[in-house]
């Protein structure tokens, strides 16, 4: 796994002071002029942390609140993109579509985005979205395979949409690699490209050093987002180094609702941006109250780094698998980091949460041997 | 005096990719009854056509124009393109009699997957192979579908990035309607999903295909109905086997209870391994070689049936695993890293 140790000159520098002056002086109003733009994916990336069972109640609240704190963007989806709702991924409580349509209708000046994975939604999906009224298309693949993506960016912009890639898992691509395959979504239509941390494993200069040079790449045809995760709880400080870096789009989550430790909280971004004086058109007052009065009563569980999650962003693990580790690990009887170490190992890419199933399997054997040998400190018994 | 009956009957194989080589193959090892003759590109540069040529096939990059220009045509041709060339081109082989095994999915002609469904209309001009996770997946949804009514199936498969052609990846949407498709019209599902994953891990990862079946809640408990499912889905398997041989499952059948959030359905997870054969591709490209062995098998079939001679597949337990002529090519791709 190598040195985990942060190099004192991986950290940031400070070039100013900020005065408690400066902060006022800079602090936007919301839908004002801004220095990058936050999309907010509560209700996309916090649909993992729900197992998918979001209610069109809680839909409304969340993007009433946003909106009204000036969010500009909300991504509504299943977890695992439009199609997801399924076996694999846990089937939604309620249709996308349904939950789509009534974001469209609740915003006022937010756009409501989508997210979908080729491979899992189609453009068919695609074009119900759309006709529900989502405005923008976010379109992911796996960080080495760009190119499955090209034809359903060509469809979103033949729809009229505004589009961004989101490049998974993008701690297993280098920079170079990352910078190649975003030229391939910017050509296929792309108009932003997010460096996305799905594992949250990108440890400080690893995100900057990937934003640098796909801005390096793709600048200035198409702007560079950041999607972080909090599993080794970076989220905002790669936020705040990927801007550093040119990026101009920052994902967060309300309470840090999504998979895995959760995403960078929408509410700590605007907090930390606006105390760095850099302005994200979102009110402070009204997104902190999103966080607190209107998504945290209904969040059965904050996302928290545990040992499980923890492990999946050290072994470079898909967050999303977090809860199926846990229901694979309940119904076999194993260890759920040790089924997320196996995930790293093995190098499983979002979307095999089956492989899971697999891995539980055949810990549980191994347990069975050691349990035939009668070798109970194998078994971790002292 | 009549010409004597023929016993061969020629092959053309259109699309000397990866599929269209590694088909090739299959058609010189496994089939008495077809002749490969032709392999047509639309590249002069291409690995395929000189390594067709150096085959003694007649090798041409000027197209289906050029193919259908000749003097002598195939009985039968191989479509291993893409959809979009598929849908051009089945209209213009039906006009000039040639039978199309289509391994695109384009769905011209009606599904096909060898163990389920060669019952088939034997006449038919044009036969479509669904695509490489349909014939890996088809078979198990349809070993449920047998034994109890199955509402819904949904399959996930993960291939290695090294092994999906540009192809596959320009037009992914293709590949999950059609399977998505066929688990019904095939499997007996009333409603089918598929899903497919690219992943691009080194080594590559065997094809994997997890299929999961809502099933009726007192299937998933121990008891005559669950071993009859238990029990097709084992003899369907080695149906797959005798052409496939590197198909099995990667674990036992695992069954899980019925619950709410499944409308009251229990549900069972059936996880299948494809290991290629090598015919020409490396052993990690079995969703490759599965569909290939399928429409090598169905072309044999379909030939024979129209010369009246026997079939002369040769099933996996037949092949054995005898050394083989063309292996020192197939490990040249290997090495290729095609």
């Amino acid at each position: 796994m190598g040195d985990m140790t942060i190099r004192p000159e991986d950290a940031p520098v400070v070039v100013e002071e900020l005065t408690e002056t400066d902060v006022l002086a800079n602090t936007p109003k919301a839908g004002g002029e801004r220095d990058l733009r936050i999309t907010d994916s509560t209700l996309r990336d916090g649909s993992h942390a729900m197992s998918h069972q979001f209610t069109e109640e809680q839909v409304r609240g969340v993007v009433h609140a946003l909106d009204k704190a000036g969010v500009e963007v909300i991504e509504v989806s299943h977890g695992d993109g439009l199609g997801g709702s399924s076996f694999n991924y846990g089937f939604s409580k309620v249709d996308e579509m349904k939950l789509i349509a009534a974001a469209v209708e609740e915003a006022t000046q937010a756009k409501i985005a989508i997210l979908m994975l080729p491979g899992l939604g189609t453009v068919h999906d695609l074009k119900n979205a759309h006709a529900a009224g989502a405005s923008v298309a976010r379109i992911a693949t796996h960080c080495t395979e760009a190119d499955v993506s090209i034809q359903h960016f060509g469809a979103a912009r033949a729809l009229g949409m505004e589009t961004v890639g989101f490049l998974m898992l993008s701690h297993k691509a280098s920079p170079a690699k990352l910078a190649e395959q975003a030229r391939i979504m910017v050509d296929a239509g792309a108009q932003c490209v997010y460096v996305v941390d799905s594992a949250g494993a990108l440890v400080l200069s690893d995100a900057q050093e990937r934003i640098k040079a796909v801005i390096d790449e793709i600048g200035p045809q198409a702007q560079v987002g950041f999607h972080g995760h909090q599993n080794l709880s970076l989220g905002i400080a790669n936020s705040v180094l990927a801007y550093q870096a040119g990026a101009l789009q920052i994902d967060g989550a309300l309470c840090a609702l999504g998979a895995g430790a959760g995403n960078s909280p929408t509410e700590v971004l605007a907090a930390t941006f606006e105390r760095m004086g850099i302005r994200t058109g979102v009110d402070l007052g009204e997104v902190l109250s999103a966080a607190e009065d209107v998504v945290r009563p209904f969040i059965p569980r904050l996302p928290w780094m545990d040992r499980a999650s923890i492990t999946q962003g050290y072994a470079g693990v898909y967050s999303s698998f977090l809860l199926h580790a846990e229901r694979a690990a309940e119904r076999y009887d194993v260890p759920a980091h040790e089924i997320l170490q196996k995930v790293g190992e093995y190098g499983y890419v979002g979307g095999q949460e089956d492989m899971i199933i697999d891995i539980a399997l055949q810990l549980a054997e191994e347990r069975r041997n050691l349990v035939d040998l009668g070798d109970l400190a194998g078994m971790g018994v002292r | 005096m009549s010409t004597p009956a023929r016993t061969k009957g020629t092959a053309a194989i259109v699309g000397p990719g990866n599929i269209g080589t590694d088909l090739m193959f299959k058609l010189m090892r496994r089939s008495d009854v077809l002749d490969p003759r032709w392999m047509i590109g639309v590249d002069p540069a291409s690995d395929g056509l000189r390594r067709a040529k150096s085959l003694g096939l007649e090798a041409s990059h000027e197209g289906v124009d050029w193919l259908l220009a000749q003097d002598e045509l195939p009985d039968i041709v191989f479509e291993c393109t893409s959809a979009k060339a598929h849908e051009a081109n089945a209209p213009r082989y039906a006009e000039a009699g040639i039978l199309a095994v289509d391994l695109t999915p384009a769905a011209v002609g009606p599904y096909l997957c060898p163990p389920v469904n060669l019952d088939f209309n034997l006449d038919a001009m044009n036969v479509n192979m669904i695509t490489c996770g349909g014939q890996a997946t088809t078979p198990m949804v349809k070993a449920v579908s047998s034994v109890v009514p199955v509402p819904y199936a949904e399959i996930v498969a993960s291939i290695s990035s090294k092994s999906a052609g540009p192809g596959t990846r320009a037009n992914i949407d293709e590949f999950t309607e059609t399977t998505s498709a066929a688990l019904e019209v095939v499997g007996g599902a009333e409603r089918g999903k598929a899903i497919i994953i690219l992943n691009p891990v080194e080594p590559p990862l065997m094809m994997r295909n997890s299929v999961f079946c809502a099933i009726p809640a007192e299937a998933a408990e121990p008891g005559e109905l669950q071993d009859r499912i238990l029990a097709s889905i084992h003899a369907m398997v080695a149906e797959v086997q005798d052409y496939v041989p590197g198909y099995h499952l990667r674990a036992d059948p695992q069954f899980d209870h019925a619950r709410d959030t499944w409308k009251g359905m229990a549900r069972v997870f059936v996880p299948i391994e494809v290991k290629g054969r090598g015919d020409y591709l490396p052993d990690y490209a079995g969703n490759l070689d599965i569909i290939t062995a399928a429409a090598a098998r169905v072309g044999d079939i379909m030939v024979a049936h129209r010369l009246g001679v026997a079939s002369t597949w040769k099933s996996s337990a037949q092949l054995g695993d005898v050394p083989d002529p063309l292996v020192g090519a197939g490990a040249d791709a290997q090495k290729a890293g095609v």
